[in-house]
């Protein structure tokens, strides 16, 4: 087919009308390749706006209800559909303290790891170390829920007292989400740390500086936006996870800031709600929406806040 | 080969000649250096003695292992994982690279300005006070301003920076940066200062702006400068070691003296050759 085709350019080549035919030629390879490239495009616009348009619907119908007032919504503390009660506080809470049990163990173990890799690791323990991080990071959210369960929370007892830590309990899964989103946090600070341009350590090695102080303050600080940005990712997706919390947290709402109580958090409730018997378009049902609605504007935020990091840390060094 | 070892010779003669000299004082001291980069030897069996507060030109066509010298002086090729060096660096009679010896602290007392300007990012004060902390400051914060001011004016920075010291390193043009970091190397002063190519990046009036303050600063440091510049060279050093290639790629020391002998009468073929614009 090419040969062919090449074979035909001399003979035009000699014919000057045809050779200078400048007018555009259908390429219908490249019209049909183009067209699905747009198509694919729009659909991903279309499912997010048909998200948000569905999430909106649906939460207005909720804050619409006579029964709900918006001030109760977010400041009140007791969340029972049965009784109308819709607090989004207990859930709230514990979605903020399981994040923060998440991130607190995350942040510190995930930046040791990436600096480790990228400034001290030979290059034969890094490829030991980023393989095993990278099967951290594609196990199944739901076999972590049941390490939480069964593993995390026995030892947890064990070690405090089973009076104090209940079998459900938002600790647990906290540690277990932070192990979930340590490879997030350690594979993008690396890629940060990476980023940072070698005459910069070099200059800080060429004033007699020691590889700890290179490492901590010139090329941590050099790379802190990226490092931003992985940290609110990480906050992003501890807060969306749901099956771990859903597993090993608890199974109703709960206003405490006792990391060893059950408590629900917003995502754990939506899929146990989801998961039962219930009745559709009832206030119930709707309050389900209200809840992600707040989940996607809470995550929404974090993404762009984090996009944003990166679009200034990108233009520092390149 | 022949023709390097021969010329090797008539180095030595020079280096002695220059030694004889009683005012002159060693810097520092190639003896034999070898540098591999895996199993490739970039740098063959150079001797050299670098004069004190002088300014010492390396020149030579590109991959003659000018840099590679000039980064064994302070043990930045430490660096890089595949380097390896053998032979000795004398720095006040003490082999750098004698086992034990610890390279941070060879870099304490050996600074060093790169190629391309690299500030840290952080304030104009962070970047000369940080080194300056690291290296065990213990004075007070206006001791620190004072020091500050010092180096800056004797990197010929402050009028230029005086009233912006705390807006970041980054935000000032090329020659600025990189007098910034000359600044920031003189201020722990050390006893020499390698430059690698310190105004291949900068336009020529940035580069007559830093040739003029290595010509002040040769008055209290010792400067080792590698350059792609002959003219350079010619402009601000005292003495001019000229590399050049073997047939095969090593770099070795060519011919060694004054600038102006070297320049206006080099001993060697491939020495004039390369002077006057032959090859390289």
């Amino acid at each position: 087919m090419y040969e062919a085709k090449n074979a035909q350019f001399p003979a035009t080549s000699t014919d000057e009308a045809d050779y200078m035919d400048l007018r555009s030629q259908p390429r219908i390879h490249e019209s049909i390749i183009k067209g699905f490239l747009i198509f694919s495009g729009v659909i991903s616009i279309l499912t997010t706006v048909g998200i948000v348009v569905f999430l909106g619907q649906e939460a207005l119908r909720f804050f619409t209800d006579p029964q709900v007032s918006l001030v109760e919504f977010f400041t009140g503390t007791v969340w029972q559909p049965q009784i109308y009660k819709f607090g989004i506080l207990p859930l709230l809470s514990a979605t903020v303290m399981s994040s923060l049990i998440a991130m607190g163990l995350a942040i510190p173990i995930g930046l040791s790891v990436a600096i480790y890799l990228s400034e001290y690791a030979s290059q034969r323990i890094r490829s030991i170390i980023k393989p095993s991080l990278e099967i951290l990071a594609g196990i199944p959210t739901v076999v972590l829920g049941f390490f939480a369960l069964t593993f995390m929370t026995p030892l947890l007892r064990s070690i405090l007292g089973n009076d104090v830590v209940q079998i459900y309990n938002v600790f647990s899964a906290g540690v277990v989400m932070g192990i979930l989103i340590l490879p997030l946090i350690s594979s993008m600070t690396e890629d940060a740390l990476h980023a940072v341009p070698n005459t910069l350590r070099e200059g800080a090695y060429g004033l007699g500086a020691t590889k700890l102080e290179v490492s901590t303050q010139v090329v941590l600080p050099a790379a802190i936006s990226g490092i931003a940005a992985a940290i609110i990712l990480g906050i992003s997706r501890a807060i969306g996870e749901a099956m771990i919390v859903a597993i090993a947290a608890g199974a109703g709402p709960n206003f405490t800031i006792n990391p060893f109580e059950a408590a629900e958090t917003m995502t754990g409730h939506i899929v146990r709600i989801s998961g039962g018997d219930i009745s559709y378009d009832s206030l119930d049902y709707n309050s389900l929406f209200a809840i992600a609605l707040m989940l996607f504007l809470f995550t929404l935020t974090l993404n762009i806040l984090s996009q944003r990091i990166i679009r200034r840390f990108r233009e520092v060094y390149e | 080969m022949n023709l390097g070892i021969h010329l090797d010779t008539t180095v030595n003669q020079t280096i002695i000649e220059e030694i004889k000299e009683p005012d002159i004082i060693h810097a520092i001291e190639a003896k034999d250096l070898n540098v591999f980069y895996g199993d490739f030897l970039a740098v063959r069996e150079v001797d050299l003695v670098i004069q004190a507060q002088k300014i010492t030109a390396l020149i030579g066509p590109s991959g003659c292992g000018k840099s590679t010298v000039l980064r064994s002086f302070n043990r930045m090729n430490d660096l890089i994982p595949t380097a390896r060096t053998t032979g000795e660096v004398l720095f006040h009679g003490k082999n750098i690279y004698k086992e034990g010896v610890d390279p941070v602290e060879v870099r304490k007392r050996i600074g060093m300005v790169f190629q391309k300007p690299n500030p840290f990012p952080k304030s104009i004060y962070e970047n000369i006070a940080w080194g300056v902390h690291i290296n065990g400051f213990k004075g007070s914060k206006s001791d620190m301003d004072n020091l500050i001011e010092q180096t800056l004016r004797s990197a010929a920075l402050w009028d230029e920076v005086k009233d912006k010291l705390h807006d970041s390193g980054l935000s000032l043009s090329g020659g600025q940066q990189q007098r910034l970091c000359i600044a920031r190397t003189i201020a722990i002063r050390p006893d020499i200062i390698l430059m690698d190519e310190p105004c291949s990046a900068l336009d020529p009036i940035s580069t007559l702006k830093i040739e003029e303050l290595m010509r002040d600063l040769s008055e209290e440091y010792t400067i080792i400068i590698v350059t792609h510049n002959m003219q350079q060279a010619a402009r601000v050093s005292e003495f001019t070691a000229f590399f050049s290639l073997t047939e095969n790629r090593a770099g070795v020391l060519m011919e060694y003296g004054l600038t102006i002998q070297l320049f206006t009468n080099p001993k060697n073929k491939i020495t004039e050759d390369y002077i006057t614009g032959r090859f390289g």
